[in-house]
């Protein structure tokens, strides 16, 4: 045990000095631990990312029931660039890839927000980019400012905007037969609540179907992944200004991607804020951009940008909305100062 | 009225500055690492917009059309602004220091930034009026004060981020510009 101890002591001259002694209260480099026994939880990223899987089945089940097995290609194609990209990129950064399943959640919900006869090219362009630059080029899981599933869908609609906009209406159940052209719901503004509630009507692959986002939503509220209040407020808003300026709020809520972005996008946690009250904050402010964007802007849909806008606000949010510390009575001057 | 609504929202949001127009990026990704310097950066900014454009329009529309010659309009641009601002930066030093110290390097700074030149080209190619000139000066600045509000959220917290080495200080900046300025698209054609 001496011959041990000796090859601790500091042997590099810089350091010999002043020598590191671990008993030291003051060396900041020493964590402190309790005792044992501690309660172990069961919550891991692999868990809930595979649990979104579950939930993100749902919608993609609707996309191919109504779109065809052409979807299912595309979910595929979505799911493997992500991955894939994700592993390359992470070889070149020298870091462990591990299979958190949170490519795969990127890549569905790119699949699931574009148009159900998007050429396969532009899926797998626009799933690398979700990957390459919305998510590693910040460093990773947990870093990214921006939703990396919407900022690959803004992408590819800016670069490809012809390529894109080319809806078909669902052939419910024949999985080899083509759609007809046809334009979605929000740019037509027709389509009865029963068929936009199922899914029977023209839009994003994933994203027609009301019900089955609710399933989905549902399974991530069951197992606590997600806030109620942000799909609520997000809806709430959209719905309550969709009845104040004279517009259709049932119409407003099940057509286009609202629910599907309530559920599954604006609730992310790396991009959305960390407290409630902040979650809430996003959640009207998203609402309103829908509405403002849908209402008077040049696209016919607005759910994407809304939720990238109020990621780009986020850091801002968490700034200014903080936990109020346990006995906390009153909030100090000198807080506002720095 | 709502012509001049049209119009400060169309310069803040729309088209805006540094998103849409690429006006002025320098103060963008020099000033933002900090929310505070941003802040008084984005005010300087506005100040010398609206004081920019309320003295270059009177100068193009009388005194340089009416003699043909609306193509020194650039160099006369230049000159004007940038001595006034020094005489304004000036005055406040003598009159009012603690403004003096907030505003501090930004005002001369931004005397010649292609910003506010653009803005004052933007009033003349448009044929806006007095007032309209300066609510589209207006518009422009606080436009240009919340990119660059937002921009310094996103920085300060991308400081705690694990980025790659490569991509570390202004690449990862202009990667986040981009991605603010696709989302800036959601605006388009709103007005």
């Amino acid at each position: 045990m001496d011959g041990d101890r000796v090859e601790i002591l500091p042997t590099n001259p810089t350091n010999s000095m002043n020598p590191i002694n671990p008993t030291n209260p003051t060396n900041p480099t020493k964590l402190v631990l309790s005792p044992a026994p501690h309660l172990r939880g069961k919550a891991s990223i692999d868990r809930d990312m595979y649990i979104v899987v579950l939930a993100l089945l749902f919608p993609a089940a609707g996309g191919v029931y109504f779109f065809g097995l052409y979807a299912l290609l595309m979910l595929a194609t979505a799911v493997a660039c992500a991955v894939l990209t994700e592993y390359v990129t992470k070889s070149m950064r020298r870091r462990p890839f591990c299979m958190d399943g949170s490519a795969i959640v990127t890549g569905m919900l790119f699949a699931l927000v574009m148009p159900p006869r998007s050429p396969l090219w532009i899926v797998a362009v626009g799933s690398i980019f979700c990957i390459a630059i919305g998510k590693e080029a910040f460093g990773g899981l947990g870093q990214n400012i921006f939703n990396p599933a919407l900022a690959g869908r803004a992408f590819v609609a800016v670069s490809f905007a012809g390529a894109l906009t080319r809806f078909i209406t669902p052939t419910a159940g024949a999985l080899m037969a083509d759609g007809v052209t046809a334009a979605t719901p929000l740019a037509d503004g027709f389509a009865t609540y029963r068929a936009l509630f199922l899914g029977n009507v023209a839009g994003s692959m994933g994203e027609t179907s009301a019900l089955l986002i609710l399933i989905g939503g549902a399974i991530l509220l069951a197992f606590g992944l997600i806030k109620w209040q942000m799909p609520v407020f997000y809806i709430g808003t959209v719905a309550v200004l969709g009845l104040l300026l004279g517009e259709d709020p049932f119409f407003h809520v099940l057509a286009g991607g609202l629910m599907l972005g309530a559920f599954f996008m604006a609730t992310d946690y790396v991009t959305s804020p960390l407290t409630t009250p902040g979650k809430i904050v996003f959640a009207v402010g998203a609402g309103i951009l829908v509405i403002l964007i849908r209402l008077w802007g040049v696209l016919p849909e607005g759910v994407a940008f809304s939720i990238l806008l109020m990621n780009a606000v986020t850091p801002l949010i968490d700034r200014y909305i903080r936990p109020r510390p346990y006995g906390h009575v009153k909030r100090g001057r000198k807080e506002a100062a720095s | 009225m709502s012509n001049l609504i049209a119009i400060f929202f169309s310069m803040a949001l729309i088209n805006n500055l540094v998103l849409v127009n690429f006006l002025g990026l320098c103060p963008f990704f020099g000033v933002s690492k900090k929310l505070s310097s941003a802040f008084s950066m984005g005010v300087a900014v506005l100040l010398v917009m609206l004081v920019a454009s309320a003295v270059t329009w009177p100068i193009f529309h009388m005194l340089l059309e009416p003699h043909g010659m609306e193509f020194m309009r650039t160099v006369i641009f230049i000159l004007v602004i940038a001595s006034l601002v020094q005489i304004i930066e000036m005055t406040i030093k003598r009159t009012n220091l603690t403004l003096y110290n907030a505003l501090g390097i930004y005002l001369p700074l931004i005397t010649t930034n292609c910003a506010i030149l653009g803005v004052a080209f933007i009033n003349i190619d448009k044929t806006y009026g007095f007032l309209e000139s300066l609510v589209a000066a207006l518009g422009a600045g606080a436009g240009f004060t919340l990119v660059l509000i937002i921009m310094s959220g996103i920085r300060e917290r991308l400081d705690l981020a694990d980025t790659p080495q490569a991509f570390m200080g202004t690449p990862i900046s202009l990667i986040v510009a981009t991605l603010l300025g696709l989302a800036f698209l959601g605006f388009g054609g709103m007005i």
